[in-house]
């Protein structure tokens, strides 16, 4: 079997949709149309009616959801991912069976194009790294795809729906198993599309649309950069093979003046990052992506898109490691995204935007976590971050599908008594956030602060900021779920009643929480390790991969563990400030939003600016977008209205008024035309004569 | 009989001159033919006072004459269509002033 099948089965389900998903469209002449239309729009006792009425397409059920009927459409939309699944299960397994630092499989190589002497081979490599981001996107895949069968059952564009996503598990494959930079491109700008088919899926609404322009616009800005770098690299390597690159940094940096452009290039590259994975300055798409459904938003927005930009890092790390000013711009700018990202969270009331405001901050973590050279820990972080948010944004896509497309945390509350399975669940995913102890998120994110302190220098600054983000952090999680679920309804319970969500829906949750709350077992801190002789299953398995980047970054030898003691100080530092505010943000909002509308009351300026997550958008609009508007207006009003409209009018003018005055001349008198003969033969006379 | 040439052809000129001026200010169609005449026979006169700068006895030149035998008959000729025209004019408008035949100006 070779890997090409991993990225080739999710694109034929994808073409698979999409062709029946066209073929079954209505045809827009005739009257079939109409009678289905109408259907539809009474109710279903007519559809017996438009079938009896019915010509060429006698299924009233293709108008309504074209292509969902076959029954070839569960096959199409699950299956890829399932065998997918599959493979990737059986794939690793044989890289377990390897011999340790041998954990290689590469498929047979696709000379795609020359350029020049440039010679763009693409390959599928499977290495722990790559295999534990595939084992991720195919297995959360899996579930979010079951989830959205039944959370999309009502929408007529399901088959579409399932068409672009698995058009992006396609792209998000090639993207982690490309051994190429170009080929990884191609899964980069794969996933992007897809982001913004799926931002915009219901686009009839309107605002989706907006907001996925907006992302595909934003993620422009980081692409670019990352296009750049690749020149970059292109240019000083000679290959854009991510193999190749890792194993001539060393070489590279020796020669005079490349270690400037090795961090320049690196820097492009982690500019793509901040985009693709949503950081300070450009995170401001991710929580407008929230228009699309709520699967999309569990699965690209949250567990397996925006970390491709820690994935890059992560496998270019030999890069990174070579410039340590880079790594500490990735730390700041991911602690400071942490930090926006977790107070914007605090204040928002739709339970989506704080998700998504707490993904922004997480994606900080992970940046955090690079910018020490923890690669491991950010990995791990992915991993676990993948389960538990995946899981929330499941378990808020229940509460909306239950409460009938409310998203208003204001006017919910109350939710454990009508929905017990997604409450339990949704409890499992908020604990792993907020980092309570034995869960997932609390090892990962101990682990990344422990390396930030441990790092020291502009470490412990980051440690610092993230340890106050994990104290937000604590705090929006449980004053989403004391909103949700606790407290008395708030919403009009005999009119629109909440319902539990079918078992499709709650499957995936479970099988979520079951690895959120596990999770952690796969890196336990050092201390822990040590204490019960268990080995840092995530560690071990990714050490071959990171061991030549941090021997770059640590030339002298592995840096110094920390010590048990100070080692167990910081577990239970992030332990407490975790229940603390944990325990402040459930206690503050149990009993209902009160507490929300003082805030805003008492202080309106501190609120507004967390609630538009530190103003950025504004100032985007202030800074770049107005004066960019202002420039096209100068330049179509005077360009465009003064100089080239105003040439091709001018010259119309001019003829227009030399005509007119040429035209006293052309009076039609035969004497003023024989004056002109004459004068001018005068003239001619004269010119003969003297000249 | 000697008469300078120069003074023949500032004749010429003159003849022309008045010709050119009758036929631009003169508004009366009669008028305007007998100006055309005028220029005409000056341009005769100018014909042949070349033809007599350029010969000798031993040889004589008969261009200048046979063009002035030329634009003499084609005077005629355009005397008779002009005159013709005025008739014409003069049985349409009951006038032979020129300027009252305006109707194609632009």
């Amino acid at each position: 079997m070779s890997l090409w099948y991993l990225p080739g089965l999710p694109l034929l389900g994808a073409l698979a949709c999409g062709l029946l998903y066209l073929f079954s469209l209505p045809r827009r002449s005739g009257g079939a149309h109409g009678h289905a239309e109408h259907a539809h729009g009474s109710g279903a006792t007519d559809h017996g009616h438009a079938d009896g009425h019915g010509d060429d397409h006698g299924h009233g059920a293709h108008a309504v959801a074209p292509g969902a009927s076959n029954p070839l459409f569960g096959i199409f939309a699950i299956g890829p991912i399932a065998c997918a699944l599959a493979l990737a299960i059986a794939f690793t397994t044989r890289l377990i069976g390897l011999a340790d630092g041998q954990r290689v499989i590469e498929s047979a190589p696709w000379h795609w194009f020359d350029a020049g002497s440039y010679q763009i081979v693409v390959s599928l490599l499977l290495d722990p790294l790559s295999s534990t981001l595939v084992l991720v996107i195919t297995g959360v895949g899996s579930l979010i795809f079951l989830y959205a069968l039944g959370y999309m059952a009502h929408d007529e564009g399901r088959v579409k729906f399932f068409a672009y996503l698995n058009l992006f598990v396609a792209a998000m494959l090639t993207l982690v198993l490309s051994s190429n930079l170009l080929g990884l491109f191609v899964g980069w700008e794969g996933v992007g599309l897809c982001s913004y088919l799926l931002i915009g899926f219901w686009h009839r609404k309107g605002w989706p649309a907006e907001a996925g322009q907006k992302a595909f616009v934003v993620n422009r800005i980081g692409d670019a950069c990352f296009v750049l770098g690749s020149f970059l690299l292109l240019r000083l390597f000679g290959t854009l093979d991510l193999s190749d690159i890792g194993a001539a940094v060393v070489s590279v940096r020796e020669r005079p003046g490349a270690a400037f452009e090795l961090a320049l290039a690196a820097l492009l590259l982690f500019g793509g990052c901040c985009g693709k994975s949503a950081q300070f300055p450009l995170f401001t798409w991710l929580p407008d992506a929230m228009a699309g459904p709520t699967p999309v938003s569990a699965l690209i927005h949250a567990a397996t898109m925006v970390t491709a930009g820690v994935y890059l890092v992560a496998r270019l790390a030999p890069l990174f490691a070579a410039s340590p000013a880079v790594l500490n711009v990735i730390g700041v700018v991911g602690a400071l995204t942490a930090l926006i990202g977790a107070s914007t969270g605090l204040v928002q009331r739709d339970i989506k935007r704080v998700l998504a405001y707490s993904t922004v901050s997480q994606l900080g973590y992970m940046f955090i976590a690079l910018g020490c050279g923890a690669f491991t820990a950010a990995v791990f972080h992915l991993v676990t971050h993948a389960f538990f948010k995946a899981l929330l944004f499941l378990g808020a896509g229940s509460v909306i599908h239950g409460m009938h497309e409310e998203q208003d945390m204001h006017r919910m509350g109350g939710l454990r008594g009508p929905m017990p399975r997604t409450f339990v669940t949704f409890l499992c995913g908020a604990a792993a956030l907020s980092g309570l102890p034995l869960l997932s998120g609390f090892f990962s994110k101990d682990e990344i602060l422990a390396h930030a302190w441990a790092h020291g220098g502009i470490g412990v600054l980051t440690w610092l900021i993230g340890l106050a983000a994990a104290a937000m952090t604590a705090f929006y999680t449980w004053r989403m779920v004391a909103l949700t679920f606790f407290g008395n309804a708030r919403y009009d319970e005999r009119a629109h009643p909440a319902h539990e969500s079918p078992f499709t829906m709650t499957l995936p949750l479970m099988v979520l929480a079951v690895l959120a709350v596990l999770g952690g077992l796969l890196g336990l801190p050092p201390v822990i390790t040590h204490a019960l002789h268990v080995p840092h299953v995530l560690g071990d398995w990714l050490a071959p991969v990171f061991a030549p980047a941090l021997a770059l970054l640590h030339p002298g030898g592995p840096p110094p563990h920390l010590s048990a003691p100070i080692e167990w100080a910081l577990l239970g530092l992030g332990a407490l400030v975790a229940l603390l505010f944990a325990h402040a943000g459930f206690h503050a909002y149990a009993n209902g939003p009160e507490l929300d509308g003082r805030l805003s009351a008492a202080r309106p300026a501190a609120t507004g600016f967390l609630g538009e997550a530190w103003k950025v958008d504004a100032s985007y609009v202030r800074r770049v977008v107005q004066p960019i508007q202002r420039l096209a207006h100068l330049i179509a009003t005077a360009c465009d209205l003064g100089a080239i409209d105003g040439a091709v009018n001018g010259a119309g003018t001019l003829f227009t008024r030399v005509a007119r005055a040429s035209r006293a001349w052309v009076d039609g008198s035969l004497k003023s035309y024989s004056l002109w003969v004459g004068a001018g033969a005068a003239l001619l006379a004269l010119w003969w004569m003297f000249v | 009989m000697n008469v300078p040439h120069a003074h023949l052809l500032a004749l010429a000129a003159v003849l022309f001159g008045l010709g050119c001026l009758g036929f631009l200010l003169r508004r009366n169609a009669i008028i305007v033919l007998a100006s055309i005449e005028l220029m005409l026979n000056a341009a005769n006169l100018a014909f042949l006072t070349g033809s007599r700068m350029h010969s000798s006895a031993a040889q004589p030149s008969l261009e200048g004459p046979i063009f002035a035998l030329f634009v003499i008959l084609i005077a005629a000729a355009e005397a008779a269509v002009g005159l013709a025209l005025v008739i014409a004019l003069y049985r349409l408008k009951r006038t032979a002033e020129l300027d009252s035949s305006s109707e194609l100006r632009g």
